[in-house]
């Protein structure tokens, strides 16, 4: 009955509210991977020489790897060779000069997302880079960014222009032979951001970019390099969803970031990738390596990410703390629902003297999901003084689910300081009947449990984003009481 | 206002409540004493729509409307108000943000437009300084840190903000000093009114010499063994529970008290 199909499709579009699929006339390649696919790639974005051999060579170490199983996580095994590795929208310049030369049917499905990208409407105050598919289609505030002497483009624009610094520090911190998926990543990355600010200079406004995959059966494999030079700051944000289709599809990101001396780098994730529907079927693969290098003395990284969507997630923003005072920081929200898997944390690689890290990690399980905190503190021999200080809180929704803590703690040296705290918590019936008795819905009432408890993460948030991660979790809950 | 009919309610499958009868009207106050165990706060819970008690047999009615057919937010919103005997902590959840979306939600309800958080944040320290609450409560975690007293005049400053027609307070003087136990009754006395019904339990009588109540009943067993005016508790101050053929640690299924009735 049309009725009942209007109803169903109602309920499904409330909880995946970004499902949309955009209409546009794609060059797509043919699935398959392979060198000719890999030089195909790198000649249609007319990259040096360097490059390829850069990604010839990531893909050789690719092919003797073996994909990690170590994760709480399953999924069937993926052929590597049914994913086609570039999709870019058609159009008749290889870059969009100005944003009038970008398709309006991306800008509308842009604004749809709630990312307006044309001049009058722009996010006040937030630069945004629109990544589609596998390619980088608008940046917005070049202007005022290139006055304050920042670099803010797509990789591929960098790697042409600025192929000095790309050089310089592409690869080392997540090399080829890191794992698996880096391997895989260094290999086909097709777009992705290049951040470059300079000495001194405090970058005047947010950056983001808005990851969107809209192409079926194709894998996004984007790379990040983030350079925050002497005594520079620089806060960076990223969102991400996609399509709802039935199939599983892939998206292995690389994110890189350098700071230097007194420099100061705050990345900030909002994920909300399609989780698959409530019996569990489609979704993203979502395996990411994230890794900061705090290599100048007194410099600081701290990543905030809320975690909603994917179907499975393996993800471990780091840190290496070579330079001496360095700061790492870890902050984060991984909430999973119906048949979700998370496996995340991060890893703290204390090297330098006085180093120091946080995390405070918020893992929320509700329906059939599983949900795991991963967490690594190392101190090495020379990390004379350092101390880490870890919480980690589980928050169980119903008893279907699953939440679970592997925290690994190696240490090479006597001085540094290891705190490690961790709880694991239910929505209890008794604070549910304290909110409904006071007039409050049950779903509100869960909602605001949940957001309380991410209290701490949240207030990391940049402001724009710290409501809109409230209102995430709360679509993300639905249907979770009852 | 409330009639309570022939009142039976189980938890676990244990009957604790065994056939209560209690009719309340608008404008009166009534205190329900008791020893320890004797099923007060399930009274307490099971008007308000615990749904860990079973009601097993018995009506329950608010001006006519059937209670047990409605959900406890419902019930909520159609003006029954428990203050708990142990507030529970909704830790990072601030007291303010709590309050605003339970008047809100009761503002809905009556086609009422929302508060803004202006707006509400100016009632809600206006009544915070009734209770005597320092305002910086209201930035604090719903109940999280809060002392035994703080806790019980956060609970009587929610009735003042929500104005229910039917506040039930249960043992919201145990745990008081003296100063704290004055605050709260003067609390109590500015919800007294023509259209309000006050539930009140109490294993002391002290409250009720600040809080003077139109009727007391003496609860043991699950049912209510004897009902009386003000001097009931007086009565009870003097002679304790044992002048009813009591001890006073008696519990619900201890069937041997039953006899009083
Ligand atoms: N959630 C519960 N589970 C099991 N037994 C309960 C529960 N709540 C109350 N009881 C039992 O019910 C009886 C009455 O308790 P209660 O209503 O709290 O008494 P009062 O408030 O008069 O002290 C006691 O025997 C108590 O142990
Ligand atoms: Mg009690």
């Amino acid at each position: 009955m049309a009725t009942t199909d209007q109803e169903v499709n109602e309920l499904i579009k409330r909880e995946y509210e970004h499902g949309f699929v955009t209409d546009i006339e794609s060059d797509t390649f043919e699935p398959g991977l392979n060198e000719d696919v890999i030089a195909r790639l790198s000649g249609i974005k007319k990259e040096p020489e360097w490059m390829l051999e850069w990604r010839l060579k990531a893909y050789r170490r690719w092919l003797e790897m073996d994909e990690p199983d170590w994760a709480h996580v399953g999924y069937p095994k993926i052929d590597y060779n049914s994913i086609s590795y570039y999709s870019a929208p058609k159009r008749k310049e290889d870059m969009p000069q100005s944003l009038d030369e970008v398709d309006p049917e991306l800008l509308k499905t842009y604004e749809k997302l709630g990312i307006p990208l044309h001049e009058r409407e722009k996010l006040a105050g937030v630069a945004v880079d629109a990544v589609f598919d596998s390619v980088s289609v608008a940046t917005t505030f070049k202007e005022p960014l290139a006055k304050a002497g920042v670099i803010f483009c797509s990789i591929s624009e960098a790697i042409r222009d600025y192929p000095e610094l790309v050089q310089k520090y592409l690869g080392t911190v997540v090399p080829h032979g890191d794992n698996f998926f880096a391997g895989l990543n260094s290999a086909v990355f097709s777009d992705g951001t290049f951040v470059y600010v300079p000495k001194g200079v405090r970058c005047p406004m947010e950056l983001s970019t808005y990851f969107r995959i809209n192409a079926a059966n194709t894998g996004q494999f984007e790379r990040t390099l983030i350079i925050a030079d002497e005594g520079s700051y620089v806060s960076y944000l990223e969102g991400c969803t996609a399509p709802m289709r039935d199939e599983n599809q892939l998206h292995a990101a690389v994110v890189e970031l350098v700071a230097l001396d007194d420099a100061q780098i705050k990345y900030s994730t909002v994920q909300n990738w399609y989780p698959g529907d409530e019996e569990g079927k489609g979704g993203i693969f979502n395996f990411v390596t994230k890794r900061g290098a705090a290599i100048g003395k007194n410099s600081k990284i701290s990543w905030t990410q809320v975690e909603t969507g994917s179907a499975v997630t393996w993800k471990y923003p780091s840190c290496i703390l070579r330079g001496e005072n360095s700061v790492g920081e870890f902050y984060s929200v991984a909430l999973t629902n119906n048949y979700q898997q998370a496996d995340t944390g991060t890893k703290m690689i204390h090297l330098g003297k006085n180093t120091s890290s946080t995390i405070i990690s918020k893992g929320i399980s509700a329906g059939k999901s599983s949900n795991a905190y991963r967490g690594l503190v190392k101190f090495g021999p020379g990390a004379e003084g350092a101390r880490n200080f870890t919480q980690c809180d589980s928050l169980l929704i119903g008893d279907r689910c699953g939440a679970h803590t592997f925290p690994y703690i190696e240490s090479k040296n006597k001085s540094a300081i290891v705190e490690h705290e961790a709880t694991t918590s239910k929505v209890s019936d008794e604070q549910m009947f304290l909110c409904r008795q006071r007039g409050i819905d049950p779903e509100q009432a869960v909602s605001m449990i949940v957001n309380g408890f991410c209290k701490e993460v949240f207030k990391e948030l940049p402001m724009e984003f710290a409501v809109e991660a409230g209102k995430l979790l709360e679509v993300s809950l639905e249907g979770s009481v009852g | 206002m409330l009639s309570i009919k022939n009142l039976h309610a189980s938890v676990e499958g244990k009957e604790i409540l065994k056939g209560i009868n209690l009719e309340i009207k608008a404008g009166e106050v009534h205190a329900i004493m008791g020893p320890n165990g004797s099923g007060k706060s399930t009274l307490s819970q099971v008007l308000a729509g615990n749904e860990a008690f079973e009601v097993t047999e018995g009506e329950i009615t608010l001006n006519g409307e059937n209670l047990l057919e409605l959900e406890t937010e419902e019930r909520a919103r159609e003006g029954i108000f428990l203050a708990f005997q142990y507030p529970v902590e909704i830790p990072g959840v601030s007291n303010l943000q709590f309050l605003r979306t339970s008047v809100n939600a009761m503002r809905q309800h009556k086609g009422q437009d929302e508060m803004n958080a202006a707006e509400f944040m100016k009632l809600a320290k206006e009544i915070s300084k009734q209770v005597d609450l320092d305002p910086a409560f209201l930035k604090r975690g719903v109940n999280e840190g809060f002392s035994g007293g703080e806790k019980k005049r956060n609970e009587i400053m929610q009735a003042l903000l929500l104005q229910p027609k039917l506040a039930i307070l249960d043992e919201t003087d145990s745990g008081l000093d003296i100063d704290a136990l004055k605050v709260v009754s003067d609390g109590v006395n500015a919800l007294r009114a023509e259209d309000r019904a006050i539930l009140m339990v109490t294993h002391y009588q002290r409250l009720l010499n600040h809080i003077v109540p139109d009727y007391v009943h003496v609860l043991a067993g699950g049912k209510i063994i004897k009902s009386g005016g003000r001097e009931l508790a007086l009565e009870l101050e003097e002679r304790g529970y044992g002048w009813l053929g009591l001890k006073d640690e008696e519990t619900a299924d201890s069937s041997a008290t039953s006899s009083a009735n």
